[in-house]
């Protein structure tokens, strides 16, 4: 049970976050992300969120231009991590504010930071949003 | 919101944004890194927030997709950097830039365990979350016992301690020996008393890999899990913050439920009854309701409790609940939740009793067979294959059956496999099971393994009743116009031995039924032709009263084989011409095969052994298990000589069909004489155990051949050695000789050649060991993983495997272990880099040890050439310029290539399709010619395009003209040789090494197509 990547691809296919939850090296992410890519953008809105990719399971949901996909075990609770999805949205909808895929590009540390509050090793640690967005709240003070 | 100064970032960020192509990205890129490599060399000169600003810009750059091979340095430096934005950019990226084993975590260390023993929460955060995401063994050594500290201390806040938790299920994953859970039980069940959510939902991830090693030590955990799941499922006792959409945390939910999953039972009857309390509530008490996210976080719990009520099994009214509600969700629209209905009920079969329930929803399952959404077929799929019984086999299969023609490439092996092992397993009768077969061979017969023909007609051989129908079925199936190879080789076999029972009907005499096999002759390959003289030759020994114009026929195809370059077809031809001669002894020499033993079926065996430890797999079994349909049964079972019954045995590949077909047939021809030897010579002089010499045994005991012909059996025999020695006498190899060394099953050079063409099958196969291979092929990468399978009860010990690579491959196979343990199977990667094109093919030279035997192979690998190419379309537009610019040789070749296996040019459009060699239709006008482009990847040329044109002459399939173009002579060159080996019918001797065909001589390069034929004109043209 856990996560095992997650990543932020757009409808070009353009990676505009990734975060692994295991080491693969630059050439297996880089043949990963394209194959899952292909795979996931090619799918119409009537088809279901999973695709079984190599031993992934791969969950994913659309927003506007931007694809939100994560890698899991085949045993995860599967509903669990597409609504894990929505709540990093809103997460990142409540910082920024009408989150859009240009806050995510130029943003890449602070999506970052929320991530890292949410999941470490693959495990969801935390779900209030509140509590997700402190630590970036007490930097922007600070600067 | 701003950068904070960031600005450096942002301009890049843009640049890269505003890039058109992936070549200007790769230029800007490569002038960043440029740029970010001279800061860092002057370091000295750097501020922290510069230092932090280029850290960012690597890790954006790596994201990209491209190497960042300096500056970790830099960014693990920032970790001991003594303000909090810089600290947290050093954490943060080095977790995302290295991995365990980088050295300079190791320079860390330090700094890493002064934050989390210092006194500021936020940097202690830091570094746990760094620990907890890449922390290796030094970390665990030098760490844990100051992660377990903070995770208990009171003193500690909540945001501190819930990484402490992660943290230390890090380092105890990774390093269990070295993290010290001893008395963690109790420790585990305070921490489970936490009122702060976040603590918890931690605590829970920790207890999940707690108690998946160990549930006994942790059983007081189970009543506080209990009680958090009432707490939030029944009191909803939550702050506002952790409620999702109205739900209290859905993840902690479903973390609980998955921890409580772990425990096989619960025995305490308050703890039980609260439980159950809880989950009826949530199965009757979840809705579907309009909001999607409130819908699918519900759902998320429902599911996990129905997968928690199905462990227990034990309350029936709510197994009932959970069977209904997963009849429901199979049946609704919605994507997702028919997925998960289909996952959940095939998980769902692994508990007895619900079968009967499921079957009732077959018809909605079936239709989920038939979404456009292939997540949802492969689920339909799983599912049907695990409900199938006697009952509702021949539904389903006809199904299954009926959706191969339309489902997708990926699924077919799967789908054909799948539907043979069902149709055997749960077989009504034996006719049907034979029908079965047959389509599947007709409809997909690429994806027919040779098991599943071999056992067939072990089937047929083993059921009288069962000929006659067998052979004028696979006689309707002869006169299709399009008969797949697989069908020649059943037919052939079948009708060899069965023709003859119909020989009253029409068009079934000795000479049509010779007729329409020998039509197949010319399109098959070498591996077929033998099984095709067997069928002759026994075809002719039926001919009662003989057929003189019959015999001359075959007697003259007998000749023409007879100086055959293919060992085995030449020995075969040698022999039954020999015998052919022979008269009346040719009746006992070539009487029908014995019946085989009954052992387990080698196909459903393979897909009990490819246990996955999924729940769908152990469903499977379970249900082999339960009801295996008696229609199967031998018929003839009567043990005799007091040897014993047979039992499955699992230890030998069953099914001994292929090595009787294939290259050691010498059963067939010396039938008479295997009664003894021939089974005999399987016997190892150490047999893996008595269950496989029982087994070996049996034959013997059963299949005692009628009386009557005893006699002259001996006479056949000696008389058959004599014929043999007087035309080869190394034709019939003495037994002794072999009973010492360890037999290939199946035919080394055709499995070499079948993985040539995909990418993962088996790759030799002996008594004791299976070696498979997968391969991925990316560019001029190749990642190879070889499952070395032990197949016996006892391990096989000095394993060695070495690689001998060409000149042309890079190959690194990882270690090898010396000893396999007993049916255990070891994945060895092997990576494998293109340096430039070359057809050389590299060897794996692998030696094992089981008891006395000593056992060497060298095999190919199939890192053929084909594997470096990928297919390309192009257009006529891009397709001219580029034929037109490579002019002449060395970079554009043509040859006249002479004795081509004749084959209908949609077959050899097929062939150079599977080797990757994408035929563009349309490019050439003449529809007897193929254009193929394709791209050939390897280090040293990078991406290079392969142009090839043959132009076929309708009225002489054996030549062709062939002209290749590409940037590389030597591709050129090897490109050209390497078509040239596919398509030219030299047969294949086994062991040798990538038969090299002959080259036709250039004298031969006359023109061969007149002035006036339009290819020829357009030739001139291109």
């Amino acid at each position: 049970m856990g996560i095992r990547f997650i990543l932020m691809v757009n409808k070009q296919g353009q990676t505009r976050l990734a975060q692994y939850y295991e080491w693969l090296t630059l050439e297996e992410r880089r043949a990963l992300e394209g194959e899952i890519v292909r795979k996931c953008l090619a799918r119409t809105e009537q088809q279901c969120s999973f695709v079984e990719h190599r031993n992934y399971k791969i969950v994913y949901r659309r927003y506007a231009s931007l694809f939100f996909l994560v890698g899991v075990d085949n045993d995860e609770n599967e509903l669990a991590i597409l609504e894990f999805i929505h709540l990093l949205v809103e997460t990142m909808d409540r910082h920024f504010g009408n989150v859009c895929e240009l806050d995510i590009m130029f943003h890449l540390e602070k999506a970052h930071f929320m991530l890292e509050e949410m999941v470490m090793n693959g495990s969801v640690v935390e779900t209030s949003k509140a509590n997700i967005l402190t630590p970036i709240q007490l930097m922007d003070k600070a600067s | 919101m701003a950068m904070h100064g960031m600005r450096g970032l942002s301009v890049f960020i843009s640049d890269i944004r505003n890039c058109q192509n992936k070549e200007q990205e790769r230029l800007r890129v490569d002038k960043e890194l440029g740029n970010v490599r001279t800061r860092f060399k002057n370091e000295k000169g750097l501020t922290p927030y510069e230092k932090k600003k280029y850290v960012w810009k690597m890790l954006y750059i790596y994201m990209l997709g491209y190497d960042v091979d300096f500056g970790h340095m830099e960014a693990v430096s920032l970790i001991s950097a003594p303000k909090y934005p810089e600290k947290q950019v050093g954490y943060i990226v080095t977790s995302c830039l290295l991995n365990e084993n980088h050295d300079f975590l190791r320079v860390a260390i330090n700094s890493v365990r002064n934050d989390i023993i210092g006194r500021n929460e936020t940097f202690q955060c830091l570094a746990l979350t760094m620990v907890g995401n890449i922390g290796g063994r030094e970390f665990a050594e030098s760490l844990a016992p100051d992660v377990q500290k903070l995770l208990l201390s009171s003193s500690c806040r909540p945001l501190v301690r819930k990484k402490a938790a992660l943290c230390l299920l890090r380092l105890f994953r990774k390093n269990p020996d070295v993290v010290n859970v001893d008395g963690w039980a109790d420790r585990m069940a305070q921490l489970l008393d936490e009122r702060d959510l976040g603590v918890l939902t931690s605590s829970m991830s920790l207890l999940v890999a707690l108690v998946s090693n160990n549930h006994e030590a942790y059983w007081t955990c189970l009543p506080k899990c209990v009680k958090i799941l009432e707490r939030l499922a029944r009191n909803q006792d939550v702050p506002q913050e952790y409620t999702y959409y109205g739900i209290p945390s859905p993840w902690l939910q479903v973390k609980t439920m998955r921890a409580l999953q772990y425990f096989p039972s619960i025995e305490d009857p308050n703890t039980r009854r609260t439980l159950f309390e809880v989950l009826q509530r949530i199965l009757m008490g979840t809705d579907v309701v309009k909001n999607v996210n409130k819908n699918n976080a519900s759902h998320a719990v429902l599911f996990e409790a129905l997968a928690l009520v199905m462990h227990l099994d034990a309350e029936k009214e709510m197994m009932s609940q959970c069977v209904a509600l997963l009849g429901k969700f199979v049946a609704v629209r919605e994507p997702n939740i028919r997925y998960l209905g289909l996952e959940n009920m095939t998980r769902m079969l692994m508990v007895t009793d619900v079968q009967e329930v499921i079957k009732r929803h077959q018809v909605q399952i079936i239709a989920s067979l038939k979404d456009p959404d292939i997540s949802i077929r492969r689920r339909a799929l799983d599912l049907l294959y695990g409900m199938c019984d006697v009952t509702n086999a021949k539904d389903i299969v006809e199904e299954l059956l009926q959706y191969l023609s339309s489902a997708d490439f990926a699924m077919r092996e799967e789908l054909s496999l799948k539907a043979a092992i069902l149709a055997e397993k749960f077989a009504p009768d034996l006719s049907w099971y034979v029908d079965v077969i047959l389509q599947l061979i007709d409809k997909a017969g690429d994806f027919i393994s040779d098991d599943i023909w071999f056992r067939v007609v072990q089937f047929v051989i083993n059921n009288d009743d069962l000929q006659p129908y067998a052979a004028a079925k696979v006689k309707e199936y002869l006169h299709k116009p399009a008969v797949h190879e697989t069908m020649v080789k059943v037919s052939a076999y079948i009708l060899g031995e069965y023709s003859h029972l119909l020989a009253r009907r029409p068009g079934c005499s000795p000479k049509e039924i010779f007729s329409i096999l020998h039509e197949k002759l010319p399109t098959v390959s070498t591996t077929t032709i033998p099984i095709l003289l067997s069928a002759y030759a026994k075809i002719l020994m039926h001919t009662q009263p003989p057929d003189q114009e019959l015999q001359n026929q075959i007697w003259a195809i007998f000749t023409k084989y007879e100086s055959c370059i293919d060992a085995e077809i030449q020995q075969r031809a040698v022999e039954y011409f020999a015998l052919s001669r022979k008269g009346a002894a040719l009746m006992d020499i070539l009487a029908e095969m014995p019946k085989f033993p009954e052992r387990q079926s080698s196909l459903i065996k393979k897909a009990e052994d490819a246990e996955v430890d999924t729940a769908e797999q152990s469903a499977i079994k379970l249900r082999a298990q339960q009801q295996t349909s008696n229609a199967l049964v031998v018929t003839d079972q009567r043990p005799a000589n007091g040897a014993p019954p047979p039992v499955p045995v699992g230890q030998l590949s069953l099914v001994k069909v292929p090595s009787m077909i294939t290259t050691e047939d010498r059963n067939l021809t010396v039938q008479a004489s295997s009664q003894d030897n021939g089974t005999l010579s399987k016997v190892d002089p150490q047999p893996p155990s008595a269950d496989l010499l029982g087994d070996l045994l049996g034959p013997l005991a059963i299949e005692g051949p009628p009386g009557a012909t005893v006699p002259s059996e001996h006479n056949a025999v000696s008389g058959l050695e004599g014929a043999a020695e007087a035309v080869d006498g190394s034709a019939i190899v003495p037994v002794e000789v072999e009973t010492n060394t360890v037999k290939p099953i199946g035919n080394i050079a055709e499995r070499f050649h079948a993985l040539c063409l995909k990418d993962s099958g088996v790759l030799y196969e002996d008594p004791y060991i299976q070696i498979g291979i997968k391969a991925e092929w990316r560019a001029h990468h190749g990642r190879l993983v070889l499952f070395l399978g032990n197949k016996n009860t006892a391990p096989l010990i000095s394993v060695q495997a070495l690689i001998l690579p060409p000149g042309h491959l890079k190959m690194e196979l990882s270690l090898v272990p010396e000893t396999i343990p007993p049916r255990a199977q070891v994945q060895c990667p092997l990576e494998v880099v293109n340096l430039r094109p070359s057809r050389d093919v590299a060897v794996l030279d692998y030696s094992y040890k089981f008891g006395a035997n000593m056992v060497n192979v060298k095999l190919r690998l199939p890192a053929t050439l084909n594997k470096f190419l990928q297919p390309i379309p192009v257009s006529a537009e891009e397709f001219f310029p580029q034929w037109r610019s490579l002019s002449g040789p060395p970079l554009k070749l043509q040859e006249v290539v002479r004795g081509v296996r004749p084959m209908p040019l949609s077959e050899m459009a097929n062939l150079l399709n599977s080797f990757r060699l994408m035929i563009s239709p349309g490019l050439d006008p003449n529809p007897n010619n193929l254009v193929v482009c394709t791209t050939f990847y390897s280090e040293n040329t990078h991406a290079i395009l392969c142009l090839v044109r043959i132009e076929t002459d309708p009225a002489d399939r054996t030549q062709l003209r062939m002209t290749l173009a590409s940037g590389d002579p030597t591709l050129t060159f090897e490109l050209k040789e390497f078509i040239k080996e596919q398509l030219v019918s030299i047969p294949m001797v086994p062991r040798a090494p990538a038969a090299a065909p002959p080259a036709p001589p250039a004298a031969q390069l006359t023109p061969q197509i007149p002035a006036n034929d339009p290819a020829a004109l357009l030739a001139g043209l291109l």
